[in-house]
């Protein structure tokens, strides 16, 4: 034990790194308590001078930590175990996808949020019931303390006082308004730009306040610096980067941040490595005093590896079959974490005619569909969707049977609409339709066959979930011709391609979508018939009306919702537009997908939310026992 | 001899410029966009989504991304990837050292086992050992990786724990232990991939050495009362590998572009799992790169192999 006294001696002098003592202390092969003794002390060691000046100027309710003990436990002589920066050793994340770039703004996929994350902040991150909770800045604006005009045309932030980037620079307003001039910036092509193109200005009223004001009253402002479209970026590091140059800069693979930790280590489509940043605002925290997060692989071996076995202590987006989870959990280590989802998979029902050319592209605006245009026909298509069976047999925890296409928050889903499976009753609106069974049992009205194509990305729970369908369709008489195409194919923008989800040359397709803002306007838009929002040629197929329905009351709602304060009349709004989606079965509604992430058994304060990055907490992460 | 090595390296040029001709042309009209997973979300809106379509220059045609992408190639400049906006170059050099490691200790472990393998098989012909090596070479030859694969995590990892199922490449731990963690992980993969490629190589030079030890000079040199080892060492051996050379050349371009699914399932950073992300993901400046080395790797292997036939058989001349 005298190796072990000599290092404990070698860490109080703060003659060695925590890096160091974690190598030796593992090579002596200690054990986990006594290697977070030793970290502990010398987390003491690294803490107390680089902390001081934040500790000094304490914002009063500033820190979001919600139920962690105060700062003032970092001082006490004795390592107190509960608040002990550094004291977790490392935290193993696993991510099937590996990310590949460390600015958010830059992102190319939710993974590069979620590496971003643990360095990179927002001014505020958003808590699974969709509250917005402070992370740079001091409170959330609101009607109530003056934050939020109340036109709804401007927002006034309060930023944390005492707060610096990891380089010991300090965080001030200005950088809040260098990263709007670096998104806005259409050369740097920042994949966030969506959400501040509504932004007329971005002002530092001074060091720590800074003011935004949108074109038009906007209820949605909080689509801006929040969330993972939100980080912050330090105006030191980025200001000769901005525009084309953005994407040379090193920053894009080293950033400097704010969070809790900063990068020791990045390979782009393999593994990131994060040591602790020293000069984090919250003396007694992060917990882990490093985090490897690995990329790459597969979903189901994902799942494996943290629910089986236990090599790694968390999995994110675990997309595997039902019954797959179900056996790992029961013989494994760790536990399937589930969090309700914002996102809904559904059939899209399209209102124009993909079989009739005219000028030059199909599904044109203007030429409706032979029969999908008639609402008997497209009720009868809903109620021959088994939505149950398909969500308890493939989605398992991972998702339950709806009947609306907006689910979250709580607040807008409506409870005005349900669903039923009904083959016969289906018939029979077929057949008040007009559409009768034909000699060879598919249905047909003057000479047309009910022949529909059924598209959708390729996904083994997709192509199950379009078999149980189509079973369904063609007992009917409705004949139905499945098709699956390549999820980036299917996916592109790219205005060549025929086969994209935005084309939409087919009769009904399938995939996912759901809102990224708690004032969900945004995905609202997916029905708005205004004819700009209308894929089609004109515009490179770029709209978001993918069906091309087109409805007045709609739309008047719609407009509205963009600009109402209120929240009662914002509630009526919501459910409004929703119901109407749905009683005019524009789209099906199947299955209300959950997140699930495995995760060891003893990690805690993980506090997932549908709104933000899993890692948005990692702060406050930790491992008991 | 000389000559003959200019001629043909200045020939393998015009074969290289076709194949990336080829292979561009391929990736430029394979459909496909490396922002695909942004379709749906309503933060990043179609109009952004091509925009940055276009400032990648996907939107441009066919023979002027060619141009922008030769002129700059044989300025030795492999350009940036899509995906992570950083010298492609840089992600190659990142993933070089493991890819050697693993593949290669997996080669040279298969052609350390399989030629004496395929020799003892070849001259005691129809005996045990020959029919055990014979089927084990079988099994391994038609044991897909992705089975033995999955198969040794299950067993070794998820069943007994003795491996770990993920391979990190950034193990830093100094002295014997952090070697051995760097060579247990390891362990699964290459032993995946050296099953395969053993059985293999056992097959050709067991049959190349069974042409041989039926030659006439094979008789020769046993009437002329030489001990057993110095025939078979000496005349039947250096003959029979000329056919084995030529395929242990030309599979180690292999070596440094990697085993994509063997990498896969075991998430080794090697070549091979960032070929397949980058096909994966559109970028084709990632994926060109790889295919246009290994294109090289394998003309100027194949001059190699055509060297090393003079070497071991005088007959062959070159000029």
């Amino acid at each position: 034990m005298d190796r072990f006294e000599e290092l404990q001696q070698a860490v109080l002098k703060g003659s060695l790194s925590r890096r160091e003592v974690l190598k030796r202390a593992a090579a002596l092969g200690l054990s986990a308590s006594a290697i977070a003794a030793l970290l502990a002390a010398c987390a003491r060691q690294e803490a107390t001078p680089t902390q001081a000046p934040a500790a000094a100027t304490p914002a009063p309710g500033a820190t979001p930590a919600p139920a962690t003990p105060t700062p003032a436990t970092a001082a006490t002589p004795t390592p107190a175990p509960a608040a002990q920066r550094g004291q977790g050793g490392l935290l193993r994340l696993l991510w099937w996808q590996a990310p590949t770039i460390l600015n958010g703004h830059l992102a190319q996929g939710s993974k590069d949020f979620d590496a971003s994350r643990p360095v990179l902040e927002p001014l505020a991150d958003v808590n699974d019931a969709g509250e917005l909770v402070p992370v740079l800045a001091a409170e959330i604006p609101s009607l109530e303390n003056g934050g939020v005009a109340k036109d709804g045309t401007s927002v006034t932030w309060k930023l944390k006082q005492g707060v610096v980037w990891s380089d010991g620079t300090p965080f001030t307003a200005k950088d809040v308004v260098f990263t709007y001039q670096y998104v806005i910036n259409e050369a740097t092509t920042a994949t966030t730009v969506g959400n501040y193109t509504n932004i007329q200005s971005v002002e530092a009223v001074d060091d720590h306040t800074v003011k935004i004001t949108f074109k038009e009253p906007t209820p949605a402002w909080m689509g801006v610096f929040v969330g993972p479209y939100g980080y912050i970026l330090p105006e030191h590091i980025l200001k000769d980067y901005v525009g084309e140059q953005a994407r040379n800069a090193p920053f894009n693979l080293n950033p400097i941040g704010t969070g809790p930790f900063k990068v020791r280590e990045f390979r782009p489509g393999d593994v990131v490595l994060y040591d602790l940043n020293e000069k984090f605002r919250e003396p007694d925290k992060p917990f882990f005093a490093e985090v490897e997060l690995k990329g790459g692989g597969d979903a189901t071996s994902a799942a494996r590896a943290s629910i089986q076995t236990g090599e790694v202590d968390f999995a994110w987006n675990l997309q595997v079959e039902a019954q797959v989870l179900k056996q790992l959990e029961q013989a494994g280590v760790g536990r399937l974490i589930v969090t309700p989802g914002v996102s809904v998979e559904r059939i899209l029902i399209n209102m124009t005619d993909p079989r009739t050319e005219v000028e030059g592209e199909r599904s044109k605006l203007g030429v409706p569909h032979p029969w999908q245009s008639d609402l008997k026909v497209r009720q009868a298509y809903a109620l021959l969707c088994r939505r149950d069976q398909i969500a308890d047999q493939l989605y398992g925890p991972a998702g339950k049977a709806t009947s609306n296409i907006l689910v979250a928050p709580e607040r807008f889903v409506s409870k005005n609409t349900k669903w039923e499976f009904n083959p016969d009753r289906a018939a029979q609106l077929l057949d008040e339709a007009g559409w009768t069974a034909g000699p060879d049992g598919v249905r047909q009205k003057d000479g047309k066959r009910m022949e529909i194509v059924y598209q959708t990305s390729i996904n083994p729970v997709r192509q199950k979930t379009q078999e149980i369908i189509k079973a369904e369709f063609e007992k009917v008489g409705v004949k139905v011709q499945i098709k699956s195409v390549e999820a980036s194919v299917f996916f592109s923008s790219d205005p060549g391609n025929p086969d994209t989800y935005a084309h939409f040359y087919t009769d009904i397709q399938m995939y996912t979508n759901g809102p990224s803002l708690t004032y969900p306007i945004d995905y609202m838009i997916s029905w708005w018939g205004d004819e700009s929002n209308i894929p089609q040629k004109a515009n490179n197929w770029s709209g978001n009306n993918i069906e091309r329905w087109q409805n007045e009351e709609y739309d008047r709602l719609f407009e509205q919702a963009r600009r109402e304060l209120d929240p009662d009349k914002q509630v009526e709004l919501f459910v409004g537009m929703n119901d109407l989606v749905i009683e005019n079965v524009v789209e099906i509604p199947l299955v209300h997908r959950n997140g699930v992430s495995g995760a060891a058994k003893n990690l805690e304060n993980l506090e997932l939310s549908r709104w933000t990055s899993d890692l948005w907490n990692l702060a406050n992460w930790r491992r008991s026992g | 001899m000389t000559r003959y090595i200019v001629r043909r390296l200045l020939t393998a040029i015009p074969t290289l410029v076709a194949i990336s001709m080829v292979i561009f042309t391929i990736l430029a009209l394979a459909p496909g966009d490396p922002l695909a997973e942004f379709a749906v979300n309503p933060s990043v809106p179609p109009e952004v989504r091509q925009r940055i379509r276009k400032s990648m220059g996907l939107d441009d045609p066919i023979p002027v991304r060619y141009t922008k992408w030769f002129t700059s190639i044989i300025r030795g400049d492999f350009g940036y990837s899509f995906r992570s906006r950083s010298p492609v170059s840089d992600l190659m050099m990142q993933r070089l050292p493991t890819t050697l490691y693993v593949i290669g200790t997996a080669y040279l472990i298969a052609v350390l086992l399989a030629i004496p393998i395929g020799v003892i098989s070849a001259v005691r012909q129809y005996s045990v050992f020959d029919t055990v090596a014979t089927t084990l070479a079988f099994i391994g030859f038609s044991l897909p990786t992705f089975f033995t694969g999955l198969l040794f995590i299950l067993l070794f990892s998820v069943k007994l724990g003795w491996f770990p199922m993920i391979y990190r490449a950034t193990i830093d731990e100094p002295g014997l232990r952090g070697l051995w963690l760097k060579i247990e992980q390891a362990i699964m993969p290459i032993t995946v991939l050296a099953l395969f490629q053993t059985a293999a190589l056992t097959r050709y030079t067991r049959a190349s050495m069974l042409e041989t030890i039926h030659q006439d000079y094979v008789r020769t040199a046993r009437a002329k009362g030489l001990s057993e080892l110095t025939v078979i060492s000496r005349h039947a051996l250096r003959n029979a590998l000329i056919p084995v050379v030529t395929i242990i050349a030309l599979s180690i371009p292999g070596i440094f572009t990697g085993a994509v699914i063997t990498e896969q399932i075991f998430r080794v950073p090697g070549m091979g799992s960032l070929l397949i992300s980058a096909i994966n993901d559109n970028d084709t400046p990632v994926i060109m790169a790889i295919t246009i080395i290994f294109s090289a790797l394998v003309v100027l292997f194949n001059l190699i192999a055509d060297v090393l036939y003079g070497v071991l058989d005088p007959r062959i001349k070159y000029e």
